[in-house]
């Protein structure tokens, strides 16, 4: 097990310095002072180690001894992941609270997956097989509809020599015998793997489906691809969160996993309690059912800080390994760069911008390309898709987070403080943001909703950079001065901004939009656009089509239409038919 | 104070180098990281440190009273082998303490056994509850659009001069427990409260000293004083020292906390000096990298758990130099903080009491304590119409500051009705005047029906049916 390899040189809050043995390894596991706290080497010099350590140092002294392990900071890996949540290096915290209490306190170790818990298995191999890195043993029913496929670890090959009936096992029972070479290794549920490792794939694939959210400007506006990844920056009080949440629960993604860094605790805790009593719209089980928690708050230790993403996107890699969409949200990627931030200062690291370390642009770098749709090593495909929010001070996007993470993403939604403001939610800015995933996805709303989607999308981005022009002349001369025509388009582009990119996220009809309920209220808007158009065009005053009962119908459409009864959308669409073809008749 | 001053410790005479209020000290061995030390002087007066940084035979310290008259060789450290440690009691509700928690209103000392550790333990997020039941703070622009729960931390972002301290003093006297609109109003449970000065002036303290007496809350107060003339490096402490207590008040007798900090500018300036002698690698402003944990350490310790009744509300109130939001100080307080309360100078300077602007203001945490069953089903709905129309109002502001007030439509002609009422009725308030829910409820919808029906598209049909009371109102 672990022996001593060094004693304690020098203490500064997370990073400790210590003498000792030249066989410690980079980015080693280790166990700090008496206590055994958990920690990893981050520098070596000679005798001399650095290391960061994932708990509270207080009450530590020089002369105290680190313990090695051998082995690089893991995550534990086998079915019992979905619906725990843990802290940054994967301790889990309900066992925490129930071993100490509210607080959390230092040296607590606790097993990450539960050894005693019995899943019901069924072997998919058989005895004789040949199975490779990742090839699928069996599976085990995660909750009673989620299937754990449960695979060869990535650096195994042989040849299968006994493999267990279906029955009850824990994740320390072997499932399997493997012959490798000379050697004969049990194969049980649970793996390991170290989390600054990407898991193995066979390679990418492009990306060109559609991650659905529920959420109009996000689906209809500035779509993310599975396997893509997308930054939310934005200044305090903008939204972040409640769009991160919304993604969480409404995503189309088989696993979800959820990173907490650096953030509130109530927001965790307002995760924990409201999931599992929210539904997913697809499988009818609780959200809680494909969710993963990793909470790292903002006043835990700020090492385990900087862990949580990687604990996190290891966990969503393994997901994908099965053949699953997981979709994985980091709250916040700006505050895992602070924790960067505070331990390269400590090391006293020669700073580059603000502070941040010259790495910084690796590290993220390194983190978003983890996302991806691949091919997996057992023939099946999954993605990764990532989902990061930034938060700039003071919602400057010009600041080096922000900066580095837009070179790494290829969809941005950006907040916007005034939007916020004016309780315009959710409060991304169509203008700021952009999606590069755009023509990627296009085939998909063609062959699976079978509308022009992206001419429409189009058109009405027309429609709103049309408006922003026209409102700096409204600023200057006031509405009025403007002809018919082109008021026209700021009442069709406020019909766009109310009636579709507005959405309420507490609302139980608007919180999640089907993507059909989505394109048919965007083909409404544009057609009463149409049809307003060809009248005021022929001289009708705009104030007449402004003051039509329908405007007020369609703006409240996406909260008064369920998903399930889009058809009545349209009734509304033969009311605009009806109310046009007055003003029609009149001004012919 | 602590118990290890009783049991003694390793003590070192002479110091290796002083800076500021850091010093080296060498040839001491067995010394923990952020152990307690006694410093003597060559007069032989006691002061407090904290070890920041220790090394093989040297410790790094930190002189909690400031090195002034601290000498080379003159110097006595006792290393007291445990961090930072205070008494704490109920007793000490109706009691004045310094910075460092140190009886200062001629009193004795806290008669009790439980000494806590100030820097207190992270609450773990699955011990908690989340916040879901609103205070009542009789303050319309509070519990109309941007609603208190317990267990919250909201801050009040304010600058030199405006009546931040009125406004919270007003909170703390008029708090209780919310209830349903139309309730009959009850007396509410009472808040214990704990004060925490840093670094502000001596007639700010005795403000609040004079409005908890006149209230008849003093005897439910503590009040830790580190006054503007106190020294700098005490204030890292005294809001550790307030919520070590507060956490005892909440978790361990079951008590409703209302913590008030004031000014964590202050605090934010005496962090940012030690960090400077430490020479450390500055962030922003010359703030140190962990300014954003530094601060979360203190505003996360809010809350309710569930093993008991009580709950720790915060409220800290900060001045933003130079009225300027972006400033490190608010801008990191905003990200940890469930939301903000914003006092303006534009309508200070027109005579709104209190300036609450409304627009950057936000509680975070009010979706989930108003509406149905806790306050009035229109609520949520009612509050996001009120900040619609008035942030449209701004906008026809700035359109009639360009083209005039006659050449607007009717309906924008309403809407800068509607804002000036706003101001004048919703926002205005008199110091002394407590209003219900009901009553704010009330004047929001009076307001409302300032516009046209057609406007208010964040309300249901069903709610104007019942509420407006405009010109074109169908019933």
């Amino acid at each position: 097990m672990a022996n001593e390899v060094g004693i304690i040189t020098w203490i500064s809050g997370p990073v400790v310095r210590a003498r000792g043995s030249r066989h410690v390894g980079m980015l080693e596991l280790v166990e700090v002072g008496q206590d055994r706290l958990v920690g990893e080497v981050i520098g070596l010099k000679g005798d001399q180690m650095t290391v960061q350590v994932y708990e509270e140092t207080a009450g530590m002294q020089p002369g105290a001894p680190i313990y090695g392990t051998g082995l690089p900071l893991s995550v534990e890996l086998g079915p019992g992941l979905i619906q725990s949540i843990y802290d940054g290096v994967q301790r889990p915290l309900p066992l925490i609270e129930q071993a100490v209490g509210s607080f959390i306190t230092r040296g607590a170790r606790f097993d990450s997956i539960s050894r005693e818990k019995k899943w019901k298995y069924t072997p998919k191999a058989k005895v004789g097989d040949e199975v490779k890195g990742g090839d699928v043993l069996g599976v085990a029913m995660e909750t009673d509809t989620f299937e754990h496929r449960v695979m060869v670890h990535p650096d195994d090959a042989g040849t299968l020599t006994w493999v267990a009936a279906a029955g009850e096992y824990t994740v320390n029972d072997t499932i399997a015998k493997l012959k490798m070479g000379k050697e004969e290794k049990n194969v049980t549920m649970l793996q390991r793997w170290p989390v600054r490792r990407a898991r193995p794939f066979v390679q990418r694939r492009g990306a060109n489906i559609p991650l659905i959210t529920g959420q109009r400007i996000l689906d209809t506006f500035f779509p993310v691809a599975k396997g893509g990844a997308a930054g939310i920056p934005g200044p305090f009080g903008s939204g972040k969160t409640v769009t991160q949440h919304s993604i969480a629960k409404w995503a189309d993604a088989e696993v979800i996993v959820y990173i907490g860094c650096g953030e509130r605790g109530n927001e965790m805790t307002e995760v924990l309690q409201e999931f599992p009593h929210l539904v997913d719209p697809r499988s009818g089980r609780p959200l809680m059912e494909r969710t993963v928690l990793i909470a790292n708050t903002s006043n835990m230790p700020v090492a385990a800080r900087e862990a949580s993403i990687y604990t996190g996107i290891t966990i969503a890699e393994y997901y994908r390994d099965m053949g699953y969409h997981v979709a994985l949200m980091a709250d916040s990627t700006s505050r895992w760069a602070e924790a960067l931030r505070e331990v390269s200062g400590r090391l006293e690291e020669m700073p580059a911008e603000e502070g941040y370390p010259a790495y910084l642009a690796g590290r993220l770098a390194e983190f978003y390309e983890r996302a991806g749709y691949v091919d997996n090593l057992n023939g099946t495909q999954g993605s990764v898709s990532i989902v990061g929010a930034v938060s700039p001070p003071g919602g400057d996007f010009s600041e080096p987070v922000t900066q580095h993470t837009k070179r790494f993403i290829r969809c941005f939604w950006a907040l916007d403080k005034s939007l916020a403001s004016a309780r315009h939610f959710p409060a991304i800015n169509w203008l700021d943001s952009y999606s590069e995933y755009i023509e990627d996805v296009a085939n998909w709303w063609r062959e699976k909703v079978g509308k022009d989607w992206l001419g429409m999308r189009t058109k009405a981005m027309e429609l709103l950079s049309e408006e922003a022009r026209l409102s700096q002349i409204v600023k200057l001369v006031g509405p009025d001065a403007l002809p018919y025509a082109e008021r026209m388009v700021l009442e069709t582009a406020r019909l766009i901004r109310e009636g579709i990119l507005q959405q309420n996220a507490t609302d139980a009809v608007d919180a999640y939009s089907s993507v059909e309920k989505q394109i048919r209220l965007l083909e409404l808007v544009l057609y009463f656009h149409e049809r307003g158009m060809a009248i005021v065009k022929r001289g009708a005053p705009i104030n007449l089509i402004h003051d039509l009962p329908v405007v007020d119908t369609i703006i409240r459409a996406k909260s008064s239409v369920t998903n399930e009864e889009i058809n009545k959308l349209d009734d509304i669409q033969k009311m605009i038919d009806e109310q046009m073809g007055q003003l029609d008749a009149e001004y012919r | 104070m602590s118990e290890a001053t009783v049991l003694g410790g390793q003590e070192v005479v002479g110091v290796g180098r002083i800076e500021g209020p850091i010093m080296v000290v060498e040839g001491a061995a067995n010394v923990s990281y952020d152990e307690v030390v006694d410093i003597q002087d060559s007069r032989g007066q006691h002061r407090r440190g904290r070890v920041l940084e220790v090394g093989e035979g040297f410790a790094v310290v930190q002189v909690f009273a400031g090195s002034t008259g601290l000498s080379i060789d003159g110097t006595r450290v006792r290393f007291l082998g445990d961090t930072l440690h205070m008494p704490v009691a109920e007793e000490m509700l109706g009691r004045i303490f310094d910075g460092l928690g140190n009886p200062i209103d001629g009193g004795p000392e806290p008669l009790t056994d439980v000494y806590r550790d100030v820097n207190g333990q992270p609450i773990n997020p699955t011990a908690r509850i989340y916040p879901r039941d609103y205070i009542q703070t009789g303050i319309s622009t509070i519990d109309g659009v941007n609603t208190l729960l317990r267990g919250q931390k909201l801050p009040l972002f304010s600058g030199a001069g405006m009546p931040h301290d009125q406004l919270a003093a007003q909170i703390v006297r008029q708090a209780t427990l919310g209830r349903l609109a139309g309730a009959p109003q009850t007396e509410g449970e009472e808040f214990a409260i704990v004060f925490a000065a840093m670094g502000v002036k001596n007639d700010v303290a005795d403000y609040f000293r004079k409005s908890f007496t006149e209230s008849g809350a003093l005897t439910r107060v503590a009040m830790f004083l580190n006054l503007a003339d106190d020294p700098p490096v005490e204030r890292i402490v005294t809001p550790r020292a307030a919520l070590t207590l507060a956490e005892y008040l909440a978790y361990d007798l079951g008590k409703h906390v209302l913590v008030v900090l004031t000014d964590m500018t202050n605090y934010g300036e005496a962090l940012r000096q030690i960090s400077n002698v430490r020479g450390e690698v500055p962030s922003r402003k010359g703030y140190p990298g962990y300014l954003y944990s530094d601060l979360a350490s203190l505003y996360e310790r809010t809350g309710r758990i569930r093993t008991s009744e009580g709950s720790i509300t915060q409220i800290p109130i900060l001045t933003m130099p130079n009225d300027d939001m972006t400033h490190p100080m608010p801008d990191l307080t905003g990200y940890i903080t469930e939301g903000q309360i914003v006092l303006g100078r534009e309508l200070y300077y027109a005579g709104v009491y209190p300036p609450v602007t409304v627009l950057p203001s936000l509680s975070r945490l009010m979706k989930d304590g108003i509406g149905k069953g806790r306050t009035r089903d229109d609520h949520p709905r009612w509050g996001a119409q009120l900040y619609a129309a008035y942030a449209k109002t701004q906008d026809i502001r700035a359109l009639a500051s360009v083209i005039g007030e006659e050449e607007l439509s009717e309906v924008d002609q309403k809407y800068l009705k509607f804002g000036r009422a706003f101001e004048r009725e919703f926002v205005n308030q008199a110091f002394t005047e407590n209003r219900t829910i009901e009553r704010t409820l009330e004047i929001g919808w009076k307001l409302l029906s300032m516009l046209p029906s057609k406007e208010l598209t964040r309300v249901t049909l069903d709610e104007i049916k019942q509420y407006y009371k405009g010109d074109d109102a169908t019933s």
